[in-house]
């Protein structure tokens, strides 16, 4: 059975079908490619997915499980992490901290324990301490625990927020455009820690992505997106060599 | 690495905590070597008071990132439950388990009514809290000035109506007269403790997992729900808990009158934004600050007395500096490598 299915889902904006008759099907460890010019409705299928909008139409099922219309906070607990586009880090709080509340789920104890300090508190802020530092290791970012989240430069703040959805323990990794505003050396790195979250963890992701040579490089299976339909879908080598891709995708190059 | 992200915290909060008993020694010391004038000696139940409740308003402003501009509401709630409730056990109860209950009746009516408004409200998003809570301080604060509750032989009554009071054998809540010789309970030592209990509650919760959760709203409730936080449940703990706090310091206030009426100098608007004054003040989300400028906005007119009207021009042009001290990044910067706490850590390492 496929990790993440999704059927003929859409989303109508007013006027506009921003995403139309979208399907996806995902298997357990792929890391799937979704691609297409600005304003195709990529980051747009990943707030359908989340839960951020409701669908007009359409099922999403992740491990057979329908989740269609389900709350963001439903969806994650289920088992869909993702990141953002426009970073969403929490700003004044440490490197640390951010990752500690996406293990919010994964470590739970009751408030009391905290206020009046019992011995369950020290217990389970200690294992917390140690698997966040653990994740922040695995993207380089342990020197930068105590850091401020915001004084992070780009590229480490994109990963902070991998790190952090990691901490959610998901099925199902989103990323949406990872590498954006990164250089070259840091688009390398973050390409490492994708392969190394794949191998360590068995992570199943799905990533946006503009940097083509990234997409070539790690995506087994692609989708293209243009004016929220799908262009194309399959093999990733295919699906490059598609002439419509290459007019719709590399076209605004060439004008 | 570990050890330092955990001390970090704790020795903050520890030289908040040390702030606070060392204040209170001082004026002690101060007190049994004469020092204190009687009027600077029947201001020490205030400042705790004003301190508590800037601790609790900083929770709501500074820490869940909502703005309250009633405040004063929960804090008059408080004190008429409170008073209410020492009223009617005053025959039948000792002082001191007497004013521990009537504290926490204030804590518990006050967070019940932060509850009920926190269920509606809460769940939306955008300034909602800010204009509920702003009508709910007028309205209690009008509702207290026609309220009546007496006793009719052995039963309570309760009325809206003025010439209910003159059916009531005696009254205990009397309209605009509010309520009269309410035990006279408040110390400042009391003042200390529940301060005191107030700001270790409030830093034991930042420091912890739902306190994270609170934090993580205000920075960002749409990431914070992408990573599985329920975000009305946290945002009605952290106001529910605020409203408790300022129901005992309200309950505090209350026992520390000789008539505790319902004016707007007291629990009206200006009151609430005077809390906001503090929060912000004090750098808004630090409770170490909000204490501080709640005790230097309230010890300044009384200090300054002396030069007459001058003081009101002093009192704006502290609040000037004290802005400045602590929102310009540099001197925020040099705070923090003064603070005697954090240099001692750094010299550990
Ligand atoms: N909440 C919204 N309301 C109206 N239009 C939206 C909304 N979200 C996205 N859109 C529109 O949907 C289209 C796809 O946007 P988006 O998914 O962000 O594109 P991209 O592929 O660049 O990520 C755009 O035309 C955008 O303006
Ligand atoms: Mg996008």
């Amino acid at each position: 059975m496929a990790l993440l299915e999704v059927r003929n889902l859409a989303i109508q904006f007013g006027g506009l079908r921003a995403v139309d008759d979208f399907e996806l099907t995902i298997e357990k460890g792929q890391l799937y490619g979704l691609i297409g010019p600005n304003g195709a409705g990529k980051t747009t299928v990943f707030n359908l997915l989340t839960g951020e909008y409701k669908p007009t139409e359409g099922i999403i099922k992740l491990d057979g499980q329908d989740i269609t219309g389900r709350s963001t906070v439903e969806i994650n607990r289920a088992g869909i992490a993702r990141t953002f586009q426009n970073i969403r880090l929490f700003k004044q709080l440490s490197v640390l901290d951010n990752v500690k509340i996406g293990l919010h789920n994964q470590y739970p104890y009751p408030t009391a324990a905290a206020i009046f300090r019992l011995p369950s508190y020290f217990k389970t802020e200690k294992a917390m301490n140690e698997k966040a530092l653990e994740l922040l290791k695995v993207f380089h970012l342990e020197e930068e625990a105590d850091t401020l989240s915001s004084n992070l430069p780009y590229g480490k703040q994109r990963k902070l927020e991998i790190a952090r959805a990691m901490a959610t323990n998901p099925k199902l990794l989103l990323l949406d455009e990872p590498a954006a505003g990164m250089n070259p050396n840091e688009t390398e790195e973050l390409m490492e820690n994708i392969a190394y979250i794949r191998e360590h963890f068995g992570m199943t992701i799905l990533l946006i992505e503009h940097d083509m040579k990234l997409v070539f490089g790690i995506c087994e299976e692609l989708t293209v997106l243009n004016f929220g339909r799908t262009l194309a879908q399959g093999e990733t080598r295919e699906v490059l060599a598609n002439p419509e891709v290459i007019k719709a995708y590399l076209g605004d190059d060439e004008d | 690495m570990k050890k330092r992200t955990l001390t970090k915290a704790t020795k903050d909060n520890f030289a908040t905590i040390a702030m606070i008993v060392v204040l209170y020694a001082a004026v002690t010391i101060a007190a049994q070597a004469g020092l204190i004038n009687s009027h600077l000696g029947g201001l020490l139940v205030p400042l705790c008071v004003y301190a508590t409740m800037a601790v609790s308003l900083n929770l709501v402003v500074g820490i869940l990132g909502e703005l309250s501009l009633g405040h004063a509401g929960f804090m008059c709630v408080g004190a008429f439950s409170a008073a209410f409730f020492s009223k009617v056990t005053e025959a039948s109860m000792n002082t001191f388990p007497r004013f521990f209950l009537a504290i926490l009746v204030g804590g518990i009516v006050a967070g019940i009514f932060g509850f009920l408004i926190g269920i509606p409200v809460l769940r939306l998003n955008g300034d909602y809290l800010a204009i509920v809570t702003l009508a709910f301080g007028e309205i209690i604060k009008n509702i207290m000035n026609v309220l009546y509750v007496g006793k009719v032989g052995n039963s309570i009554r309760f009325s809206l109506d003025s010439s209910a009071a003159m059916d009531m054998d005696e009254m205990i809540i009397n309209g605009p007269q509010g309520i009269t010789g309410t035990p006279y309970d408040a110390t400042f030592t009391v003042g200390f403790i529940i301060l005191l209990i107030s700001v270790i509650v409030v830093l034991n919760l930042v420091n912890s997992r739902s306190g994270r959760a609170i934090m993580a709203i205000r920075d960002n409730r749409i990431a914070a729900e992408s990573v599985g936080i329920r975000v009305t449940r946290y945002k009605m703990l952290a106001f529910t808990l605020s409203a408790v706090i300022a129901g005992c310091a309200g309950a505090l206030y209350a026992h520390n009158l000789a008539s505790l009426i319902a004016t707007p100098a007291r629990f009206g608007y200006n009151m609430s934004i005077l809390f906001l004054v503090f929060v912000v003040l004090g750098g808004i989300g630090s409770t170490r600050g909000s204490i501080i400028a709640a005790v230097i906005l309230t010890l300044i007119p009384e200090v300054l007395r002396f030069i007459g009207d001058y003081r009101m021009l002093i009192y704006a042009v502290i609040m000037i500096v004290m802005m400045i001290v602590n929102w310009n990044p540099k001197s925020r910067a040099f705070i923090e490598a003064h603070n005697p706490f954090r240099k001692k850590e750094k010299e550990v390492q």
